[in-house]
């Protein structure tokens, strides 16, 4: 294993200040992607991505090439980009949309041309203000460029393009309560067989959903070939793929790394990623991919960032965010945190969900404060299991959307990992790290 | 019933439209042009809150109903929506909502001292809002922007890593308005105005309309025939 040094496909202009701008973007090669796609049939823009095995950048990991072929079948109605980032310690579409917005774009209108959709939503959590600014500025010139609209570069094909502010609310990140969401109601996740997007999407029409980044490979793609993008990374996962690194690290950031080729320790502790730990700790767990998904240990620092390596270890590469903690760090205070936002956040439909969650939280929050009792261990595992029955990794589903099942991954990993440090929570009283 | 003849959700005609009291001028204006970018009005019913909030600073009762009426529900309907969402207040804050993330990685940052800090230097609690209701205090869920721990937003707008000190600093410019030039008042979310309405060929995406109200009704009509059978 050693960091490769691939080519940049969704950072390139993110050394730029204004790299937001068209002009910087015309300047970088942009909306050639668009030009070269517009030149084609929309069949074969499909096969290029097709090509290319691009997996959804959402957290799922769906193939964005099969998510179209679904739809082939249907006349297309709506495709809605899905920008409400809000898995903790995730910020890579944060990063895309406030200094790449154009690059969205771009990609927004190949797939657009691809699916022969006439109307685009991108969804934006209401929390990035000036990425919705940023997206509505870069949208308002590329209309004026003519890269979105009536008659795009003269091709004959025409889409409008929306950009539609979020409220606030992890869950609508979860593609079909994002729908209801922008139905303007509250944000339901559907159950789903019957109600995927793809059969039954926004207003009842089929749907494509794509995350921000899924969007923004696209006019690589475009311009390279998907063969080209296939030929990077290994196995299932290809290209490359932004990892959101945060926590107990010297550097944090967004770093796009080519997938597979790169080790969770390069990623941590390599001078021109991570860099370590601070002040010369060691590692105590790590969190791979978002706070859904269960913690690694030390042990499984040298596992590749890929999809399917990290799902056989036990865990997920979800969103690729992934959060370090030293050995200073509280497991049950950080396994509190984590259930107290699931708790938060829980939208209120499934019992398993919405009670679950806050026995746990409350439990949970009983033991940091250092007045659990040795039984409650047992009480939380008992209750990780009525909310997804086994709490195994990936979890049994008992409830409309994935959020309840991933409640427990937190708690149980702390439990599993460190059993000791909860003992002693109970034991004395109090949290050994203050 | 098969998977491949699912009920379709209930639909619901609109209701009339009625004339908007509360809102006014240049915000109602930007409402109506942003009901028009939607193929249903409803759609809008959440960019429209955030147009009301940069109006009034929060949800008032009165633009819920305005609301309503612009785009077809009821003002239940507007409430029920609104009160799902964070970003949206049905009650009064202050000119600025200074929103301290605690999340996990935030919180190996030092945000839960941080939080601790801003609740005494500010003299309320998380949720409150402070006597001269120039600041309203959240203890916010992850913002994103978490390679600068501990994360504060303010409006909505990041503002950086803080530490107790910077903090304290910042409130004092949010008081004295040296922050307004790049932080407005709470409430005011997008300045940038769309300057397009829809281009595509409106025949074309009427014969599109057509064509999925058609493979509804078949879709429907198929689902009630396997639910009769």
């Amino acid at each position: 294993m050693a960091i490769t040094d691939p080519p940049r496909i969704v950072t390139a202009r993110m050394g730029h200040d204004d790299s937001h701008t068209l002009e910087r973007y015309l300047a970088t090669g942009g909306y050639d992607g668009l030009r070269a796609a517009l030149a084609r049939t929309p069949e074969e823009v499909a096969a290029e991505v097709d090509a290319a095995s691009l997996l959804g950048r959402g957290g799922a990991g769906f193939p964005a090439g099969r998510k179209w072929s679904m739809l082939r079948k249907n006349p297309v109605t709506y495709l809605v980009v899905n920008g409400d980032e809000s898995e903790p310690a995730t910020f890579k579409d944060h990063l895309l949309v406030e200094r790449d917005p154009h690059q969205l774009i771009e990609g927004v209108v190949i797939a657009a041309y691809a699916l022969q959709v006439t109307r685009v939503f991108i969804f934006l959590r209401g929390e990035f203000a000036l990425g919705l600014e940023r997206v509505q500025a870069a949208l308002n010139d590329a209309y004026a460029h003519g890269a979105v609209g009536r008659d795009i570069f003269g091709s004959g094909f025409s889409v409008d393009v929306v950009v539609h502010p979020g409220a606030g609310a992890y869950i609508c990140g979860e593609e079909t309560a994002l729908l209801e969401s922008l139905e303007g109601k509250r944000g339901f996740p559907r159950i789903k067989p019957p109600f995927f997007p793809a059969a039954i999407g926004l207003y009842g029409d089929p749907t494509v959903v794509n995350n921000v980044e899924t969007m923004s490979n696209l006019p690589w793609i475009m311009t390279h070939g998907g063969a080209a993008f296939a030929a990077l990374g290994g196995g299932r996962s290809t290209g490359t793929r932004l990892f959101a690194l945060a926590g107990h690290v010297n550097n944090p950031g967004v770093y796009e790394l080519e997938m597979v080729k790169t080790t969770f320790h390069d990623l941590i502790n390599a001078p021109v990623l991570g860099g370590g730990i601070p002040h010369g700790r060691g590692l105590k767990a790590f969190i791979p991919g978002g706070v859904s998904a269960p913690w690694f240990g030390p042990d499984r620092i040298d596992l590749p960032l890929g999809q399917d390596e990290v799902a056989q270890a036990g865990s997920m590469l979800g969103s690729g965010s992934v959060v370090v903690m030293d050995d200073h760090t509280c497991a049950v205070r950080a396994a509190w945190r984590i259930t107290k936002f699931f708790s938060r956040e829980s939208c209120g439909q499934c019992t398993p969900c919405r009670e679950g969650s806050g026995w746990l939280e409350r439990i949970m929050e009983r033991i940091e404060r250092g007045e659990g009792r040795e039984e409650d261990l047992d009480l939380l595992m008992d209750a990780c299991d009525n909310i997804s029955p086994g709490v195994a990794w990936p979890p049994q589903q008992t409830t409309i959307c994935v959020l309840g099942p991933s409640i427990p991954s937190s708690i149980s990993s702390a439990i599993t990992m460190f059993r000791d440090e909860f003992l002693v929570h109970i034991k004395e009283g109090g949290c050994p790290y203050g | 019933m098969s998977e491949s003849t699912p009920i379709a959700p209930p639909r619901r005609a609109a209701l009339a439209p009625t004339t908007p009291t509360h809102l006014t001028g240049d915000i109602l204006a930007r409402a109506r042009q942003t009901i028009a970018l939607y193929p249903e009005p409803r759609s809008a019913l959440i960019p429209l809150c955030h147009l009301a909030q940069e109006q009034d600073g929060w949800l008032t009762p009165e633009a819920m109903v305005d609301i309503a009426g612009l785009v077809g529900v009821t003002p239940t309907e507007v409430l029920g929506t609104a009160s799902f969402y964070d970003m949206l207040h049905t009650e009064p804050v202050g000119r600025h909502v200074v929103a301290v993330c605690t999340n996990i990685a935030c919180l190996l940052g030092g945000a839960a001292e941080l939080l601790e800090h801003a609740e005494e230097s500010l003299g309320v609690g998380a949720g409150g809002t402070t006597s001269d209701g120039a600041i309203t205090l959240e203890e916010a869920e992850c913002l994103a922007d978490c390679d600068r721990a501990p994360c504060v937003q303010v409006n909505h707008r990041y503002v950086g890593a803080q530490t107790p000190g910077s903090f304290d600093q910042l409130v004092a410019d949010l008081r004295s308005g040296a922050r307004d030039a790049d932080i407005p008042p709470h409430g005011t979310l997008i300045r940038v105005r769309r300057t397009t309405g829809i281009e595509a060929d409106p025949a074309a995406v009427a014969e599109e309309r057509r064509a999925a109200a058609e493979a509804r009704a078949a879709r429907d009509a198929a689902a009630a025939d396997g639910g009769t059978a």
